[in-house]
């Protein structure tokens, strides 16, 4: 808190300055540009550090905060901090901006200069949005994360790029006009409730909001966040996003973009209207179950790769949603990690689909057959990936999923039995795409002649499976960072709920009679 | 029998009278200078005019007088307003240096036109006066007709100059009716005893009254391009020259806004419940066709018509609201969509070439490739169009919305940002054309010049300054609207 250098500033606005020097470089050394950014990231990457290490574990409040004014007069203020929650999240970005760098390396021919540019500002934006603590501030950073990634799908992207990125661009910025309202909504309520017109969340937790108002305001906070994680029914414009996205692309925007979904929940719409959450767990517990059936079956069907791992991520997304949506310790525990894992796993899922595609340009589960006999050095770490992606015990997504269980069974029963089909659903589809993939005989002259693993991409898919060990063997290095917050987070919001629920059955009245 | 005169204040309409002596004497150097100069010299005569008189009008600030019989007002409400008329026309005058001379409009009378059509901007919007409002607004329509057919060998453009004369003067005559009904009822001219009267409370609001503020209504909202009185907007935008249209989408809208609200928010705020529910729909109606239309547009300059109609939309969302909040919310959008639209076409203007304006969004295809500097300043304005943040027009919808959001006008405000939704569907589209897809044939060089570098440049600068830090420019237009309650 008393320290002085501002290093969350420094973390968000390093890669937007490697951004305008990467600008100035000339658009011919594509080398020196790749190695530029690299250096860049590795740099951003190694400034984050810190704040996994000195970060106190202790406290449940938020840690390195940085206040300065911005617009006082409307109480709109530079204000940025993380706890537990967040921390975790920016370490996943500036790790997985590191990997999406080098798995460019061979892929993006065209454009190099601009790439690397946007990529970067996609950085700072991501960042940005998990470190503001002002409502205006993120939504600055929410809304700038739109652009960069629709220029990624659409400049970069395979043939269908253009109706994805319009797509992915038009679903995110419907969802997020209305949160906008709902944001000045809050304001203007707290405001006029006790004179303090602030942006600054914190402040707004202690906002008495009547029922009534606090569904309208969930709701439209939740459709923007819904948007983003995405829940049944508004994931039809990820399958496609994934599919036609570069390979880094699809990464980060499974690893990083559709975490700040779940973020935003964690954040803002649950802590901000409590009553309002307890009112729509059910419904949201069952679009979580529905996606986590729903994307499985969807995965049995798919003939393309990376259109399997993303349904796959609507159907991990929901297991994410429902143990947030428990509202108990392990649940939100396993929530928070599992949200880690989707990134490492899923990410790791893209990179290995990236590496095959850029061998034999094409994704067709139908192309492949036997791969494991010509790339038996990928085949290994598609295996581990794979199992990790199915909650092997000892990967890091077994600890994920058996929170979330554990947590999702305390508290509903049917629930927890629903989404547990899920989790035998999920080696299903994996386990089958695997062997139809990898195991078998080649039936296709072009498969046969296909190189194993270089370097780069041998040193890239080592700090995944480093993670994905790392994470599932020992836990606790992470989750003990999680643990204060957490617990903090979750009185705060008991007690808020506990709050509305003493005011009687027509909590409305209540509230206005204060 | 003594006649009294009037005390000289002409201290106090410096910035006019530099305006008035530059436009003359651009036209007399026009007739008197020689041939090949006269382009550079009377450009250069109006945007030093333009820049004295930006100067002068800034040292009134602050000021605040009644003068000539009280016929004209200096206060910060029309400060405000002529300094964003001068903007305008600055950067008007700047980007027509080289279009004016690639289009052979250079005939002297053009930077003449130009500044007496914001001569009459600032006549309208610093008086409480009907009839000078109806003079400022008389002597910027006239000069801006005629500007509109400039372009004599293109028949659009005598087009646009015919249908916005014989348009222009229907809406003109609805005006002048209307103030002339209201004079009929109250027996006032100044809507500052206007709101006097109707305050006194022997007022009975007679259907002369109300019929009279209709008219009103229809003849600003022909002059803001609202619908349904907006039919004329894409053919004149599209016809006239390039340069033109950006003064008029900025300068008239600009000025017939900054009347309007003085008029409306002065005397007849006391009928707000009356005239708010029309202009809801005038507000919803204009958002809502200007986005639709302009989603199928295949010419880029008609397309950034159809949006600048639904940007009035946007300002009437605040207009309807009627407190101070809100008109300080209209001020700050003006001045950011001043800047937003001006930037998009000066680029459709470096676009074009002489007799071939290149407007076909075809023609922006793998823009970004050939000409990466140009693809994004292009892609800055119409995001910033689009209001995606850190860009002003995210602040200027901002503080609109938020305008709304306070009155509780909740469904105005969702209608407002669906519309915005709708609008980034063909703002993308522009940008997705110029950076997604291959050119189609051999892209012609663009029209390179420091004339227009210069006006996008200060666009670009002027949309982040206000989208990152809108703290002092907002804190500005709220004391400009100090005047209303």
């Amino acid at each position: 808190m008393n320290q002085t250098f501002p290093i969350l500033s420094a973390v968000i606005f390093l890669p937007l300055a490697g951004a305008l020097l990467l600008m100035l470089l000339p658009r011919q050394k594509a080398l020196f540009i790749k190695v530029s950014a690299l250096i860049w990231t590795l740099l951003e990457f190694a400034l984050s550090l810190p704040l996994f290490f000195n970060f106190n574990e202790k406290t449940p409040g938020m840690q390195f905060v940085e206040r300065r004014e911005w617009f006082p007069e409307w109480g709109i203020s530079y204000l940025l901090g993380i706890d537990g929650i967040s921390m975790l999240l920016v370490m996943l970005t500036t790790f997985l901006t590191v990997l999406c760098v080098l798995c460019s390396w061979r892929g993006i021919e065209e454009k190099i200069k601009e790439y690397y540019v946007i990529f970067l500002l996609l950085e700072t934006a991501m960042i940005g949005a998990l470190c503001a603590l002002d409502l205006v501030l993120f939504y600055f950073f929410w809304e700038i994360m739109l652009v960069p990634m629709y220029l990624l799908i659409g400049v970069w992207g395979g043939p269908r790029r253009i109706y994805a990125a319009v797509k992915f661009f038009l679903f995110t910025m419907a969802g997020s006009v209305l949160m906008l309202l709902a944001i000045l909504a809050l304001y203007f309520h707290y405001g006029g409730e006790t004179g303090i017109y602030t942006f600054n969340v914190f402040e707004l937790y202690r906002a008495d909001i009547p029922v009534l108002k606090q569904y309208w305001l969930f709701a439209a906070f939740a459709l923007s966040f819904a948007i983003k994680v995405p829940m049944f029914p508004f994931h039809t414009w990820l399958p496609d996003a994934h599919t036609e996205a570069p390979t880094a692309g699809s990464v980060i925007l499974a690893g990083v973009l559709l975490k700040m979904g779940v973020y935003g929940f964690l954040r803002f719409a649950i802590p901000l209207f409590p009553a309002a959450t307890v009112a729509a767990t059910p419904l949201i517990s069952w679009l979580a179950i529905i996606g986590i059936i729903y994307g499985a079956v969807m995965c049995i069907m798919q003939t393309d790769l990376k259109r399997l791992i993303a349904y796959s991520s609507v159907s991990h997304l929901g297991y994410v949603m429902l143990g947030i949506f428990a509202l108990n310790m392990q649940g939100l525990e396993g929530g928070i990690y599992q949200m880690l894992n989707h990134g490492i796993s899923t990410g790791g899922l893209f990179l290995v689909v990236g590496m095959i595609y850029e061998r034999r340009h094409t994704r067709m589960i139908a192309d492949f057959g036997g791969l494991s006999k010509v790339m038996p050095r990928l085949a290994a770490f598609f295996m581990i990936i794979t199992l990790s992606s199915i909650a092997l015990p000892g990967t890091n997504g077994f600890v994920g999923e058996f929170l979330i269980l554990l947590g999702v069974f305390r508290s509903n029963m049917l629930y927890g039995v629903l989404a547990a089909t899920g989790v035998i659903l999920g080696a299903v589809y994996m386990l089958w795409m695997f062997q139809r993939v990898m195991f078998g005989q080649i039936k296709k002259e072009e498969n046969k002649r296909l190189l194993d693993l270089t370097k780069r991409e041998a040193a890239i898919l080592c700090a995944i499976v480093f993670f994905v060990f790392l994470m599932g063997l020992y836990p606790r290095a992470f989750l003990k960072k999680i643990d204060a917050s957490a617990a903090g987070y979750l009185n705060d919001v008991q007690a808020k709920t506990a709050v509305y629920a003493s005011a009687g059955n027509v909590p409305v009245k209540q509230s206005e009679a204060k | 029998m003594v006649v009294k005169i009037p005390e000289l204040a002409f201290g106090f309409i410096i910035p006019e009278i530099i305006i008035t002596l530059s436009a003359v004497i651009t036209l007399l150097l026009a007739a008197f200078g020689r041939r090949e100069s006269v382009g550079a010299l009377t450009g250069a005569v109006a945007l030093t005019g333009a820049g004295l008189a930006m100067i002068f009008t800034c040292t009134l600030w602050d000021g605040s007088a009644s003068i000539f019989n009280n016929l004209y007002t200096i206060d910060n409400f029309g400060t405000f307003f002529k300094g964003l008329a001068l903007i305008v026309s600055l950067l008007v005058t700047l980007l027509s240096l080289r279009y004016a001379e690639r289009e052979n409009i250079i005939k002297g009378e053009y930077y003449s036109l130009l500044l007496f059509g914001v001569l009459g901007m600032m006549i309208m919007v610093s008086s409480t006066h009907f009839i000078t409002i109806f003079i400022g607004l008389e002597v910027m329509s006239i000069a801006i007709y005629v500007l509109c057919g400039l372009l004599s060998g293109n028949p659009r453009s005598v087009e646009a100059s015919l249908k916005y004369f014989l348009l222009g003067a229907f809406a003109t005559a609805f005006l002048l009716y209307g103030m002339a009904l209201i004079y009929a009822t109250t027996g006032c001219l100044d809507i500052r005893e206007i709101a006097d009267y109707v305050a006194s409370g022997n007022f009975k609001p007679t259907p002369m009254f109300m019929i009279g503020l209709a008219m009103l209504i229809v003849g600003f909202g022909f002059k803001t391009a609202s619908v349904p009185f907006h039919m004329w907007t894409p053919d004149v935008y599209q016809g006239a020259p390039t340069s033109i249209t950006a003064y008029m989408a900025t300068g008239i809208k600009a000025a017939a806004f900054g009347a309007f609200l003085r008029v409306f928010y002065t005397a007849f705020l006391p009928f707000l419940g009356e005239w708010s529910g029309i202009l809801w729909l005038i507000a919803v109606a204009t958002m809502t066709l200007g986005n639709i239309t302009a989603l199928v547009q295949d010419d880029v300059k008609r397309m950034l018509a159809y949006s600048s109609i639904a940007h009035a939309g946007y300002i009437l969302i605040a207009f309807v609201i009627g407190d101070q909040f809100s008109s300080s919310s209209i001020l700050f959008y003006v001045l950011v969509y001043t800047f937003m639209n001006i930037g998009a076409f000066t680029v459709v203007i470096l676009l074009g070439q002489k007799d071939r304006e290149n407007t076909g969004i075809e023609s922006y295809a793998g823009l970004a490739g050939r000409h990466p500097l140009i693809a994004l300043s292009m892609a800055i304005f119409l995001l910033s169009l689009a209001g995606i943040p850190p860009l002003a027009g995210f602040m200027g919808k901002f503080y609109v919305l938020s305008a709304a959001i306070k009155a509780k006008y909740y469904w105005l405000a969702v209608i407002g940002v669906l519309n915005s939704v709708v609008a980034v569907y063909y703002y993308l589209r522009v940008i997705m054309v110029m950076y997604f897809r291959e050119p189609a044939g051999e892209l012609h060089r663009p029209d390179f010049s420091p004339a227009y570098s210069i006006v996008i440049v200060i666009s670009v600068w002027a949309l982040f300054h206000m989208g990152l830090f809108p703290r002092d420019f907002l804190l500005i237009a709220r004391k400009s609207v100090g005047i209303f309650m």
